[in-house]
Order: C-alpha cells, then structure tokens, then sequence
C-alpha cells in the first residue's frame, strides 16, 4: 500500500513540477498541426507525425521539407539528425531507471522529450525524489504527450483559419531559443551553438535542403574541437 | 510526395527515433557508453538547436534575409534576450510574438 502510495506521489511531484512549462508547449503543438496543414498533409497524417514521431522540432522541419518538396530520403535524414540529441538525454538517464523490463523502457523511450528530460534530470540531479524516479519522470513525460496531442489536433482543426499575418510560425524558433539557452554550458559548447547556426545560416541555399545538417554537424565536430583544445592548452605548464 | 511516401517517411521517421530514444536506455545492461561517442554528443543538442532556430528566424518569414523588411531580426534578438535572462517559454512566446507584431504595426 505504502508503495502504491508513494509511486502515485512521485507522479503528482513530475506533474507539479512540468506544469510550468505545459502552457508554452500549447502554441507549440498547435504550429506543428498548423504547419502540417499548410505543407498539405491531410489531418489524419497530421495526427499521425505527433503520435509516431512525437517530436515537436522534428515535425516541424518534416511538414516545411515536405511542402518544398524536398526528397524523402533527405526528409528522413534531416528529422534523424535533429533527432540525435535524445541519445544524449536517453543514455543520462538510463542510470537512474535502474533495470527495467522491456515495456518500461519503450514507454521511458517513447514518451522522452526535450522539456521532460531538463525537468527530470535536473530533480535526480540536484534535489530528491520520494520514490521511484522513473514514476517521476512519467509524471513529467505523460501530460506533455497529452497536451502535446491535444494541441496538435487543435492546430489541424483551426488550419488555414489562423490569419498569416499572426506568424505562429515565429512560436518554432521561440520555443526553442529558451531550450537553447541551459544546453550552452561552457566554452565548447557555446562554440559548438555559434558554429551550428551560423553555418546552417550561410548553408541555407545548400542543395537536397541540407543546410540545416550540414550546419548541425559543422557545429558538433568544432564543440568537439574546442574542447580537445582547450583539454591541451591545460595539460602544458 | 503523394500520400504512400508520407506515410513511409513518417513511420521511417518515428520508427528512427523511437530506437534514438531507446538507445541510451538500452546500454544499462551492456556497459558504458564509449568516452569519444559521449563527448560528441554532449554538443548535440548546442548545434542541432542553433542550427533549427538562427535560419528559422532570418529565414522563415515573409520578408525572408538581412534587411530592415526583415521584423523577425529584431524581434527575434528581443526575444533571445528574454530567453537568456528568463529560460521562461511562456515570457520568451509572449515577448517575441508581442514584439512582432509591434514592429509589423508599427512599420508595415
């Protein structure tokens, strides 16, 4: 009973501590509906990116590659690529979870987010958590795939009924500035932000629309570099 | 794209991802992540982010590129402001949409 008790609790304490962020995921979801929309896409295929993908940044990119009529390959490619930083995120929380049977770790690993990950990692790391962390970060994760859902569809529902001249578009470049901003840590990886955006700036008009990887990867390897650098510059007297 | 490709490109996609989300989880029984694949990573999220939101906002509105047209520059420098200083989504939202639109009335 007290174990029931207490998983419950730790779900309510995920869920307290994510409702913050829940109302700017709102306008999020709905650009990404939108977004699917305007690039032609039905409403059930609409539906279909935020079940199977899920993956608001990811989808976005998808809907506008598609409505430009960028090949599929590259489509797949570039949302892979995008998608890269949930390694990351998946392989630092793996220690926390402790063994899990096989359907925990795929609803883990499906429902993994940017918003869920920093809220989660953040608690495990610098604070406590009264029971099973895995049900904490449940709580964090469910209600963003709720909210996440619902705002999609009512991206889709509203459609061409949002006036252009709002620009909901901007909400993608907004939302993910604020995730941008704890992600630069230190000198590299500041490097590593300053490089990505300014070669995938430069690199726009790149052939297969391949700007954007080519910039992600520009900026990984020269955050890799400054770091190996600065690593040598220390190890001399 | 005609609705087949659609279809395969997003269950591609989801299918891809869902084993990125998956993979790190899935090393609890086989080890560590090996030191040089770890320290790449680590500046993932710094690049693939910047290199989503620089062009998106020089890039994506109706006045696209560096000119004085261009309201999502300013708006956008705004907003990173208040992004820095606050880490708030709903703030940065409200601000950099607000100045948008502030700046598209106020110069059209």
């Amino acid at each position: 009973m007290t174990g029931r008790f207490r998983v419950q609790q730790v779900f309510l304490d995920g869920f307290s501590a994510i409702a913050p962020m829940l109302p700017g995921v709102v306008p999020f979801g709905m650009t990404a509906g939108i977004a699917a929309v305007e690039a032609g896409l039905d409403p059930l295929m609409a539906m279909g990116m935020s079940l199977i993908i899920f993956a608001g940044a990811a989808q976005l990119v998808v809907a506008q590659l598609i409505g430009d009529g960028a090949l599929p390959l590259i489509v797949v490619l570039t949302a892979l690529i995008i998608n890269l930083r949930l390694v990351m995120y998946s392989a630092s929380l793996a220690p926390h979870f402790g063994p899990l049977p096989l359907p925990w770790r795929a609803s883990a690993a499906y429902l993994l987010t940017d918003q869920a990950y920093a809220v989660s990692i953040t608690r495990f790391l610098h604070g406590s958590v009264g029971g099973p962390k895995l049900w904490f970060y449940l709580g964090t994760a469910f209600p963003l795939w709720v909210i996440w859902l619902a705002a999609t569809a009512l991206g889709v529902w509203l459609g061409a009924a949002v006036p252009a001249a709002w620009q909901v578009g901007f909400a993608l470049p907004l939302v993910f500035l604020v995730l941008l901003v704890p992600v630069i840590r230190d000198r590299p990886s500041f490097v590593a932000a300053l490089v990505g955006g300014g070669i995938a700036l430069v690199a726009h008009d790149a052939p297969y629309h391949l700007g954007l990887s080519i910039g992600a990867l520009a900026g990984v390897v020269s955050g890799v570099a400054t770091e190996l650098m600065l690593h040598r510059r220390r190890g001399r007297p | 794209m005609n609705a087949t490709t659609v279809w395969v490109v997003i269950v591609l996609i989801g299918f891809g991802t869902f084993l990125l989300r998956l993979s790190g989880l899935q090393l609890l029984g086989s080890g560590t992540m090996p030191d040089w694949l770890a320290r790449t990573l680590r500046y993932v999220p710094a690049a693939v982010i910047a290199a989503i939101v620089v062009p998106a906002i020089v890039y994506g509105g109706p006045d696209p590129g560096f000119s004085l047209e261009n309201s999502r520059l300013l708006a956008g420098i705004i907003a990173a402001v208040v992004a820095w200083s606050t880490r708030s989504v709903l703030a940065t939202l409200g601000v950099g949409m607000g100045s948008l639109w502030l700046i598209d009335w106020l110069m059209p």
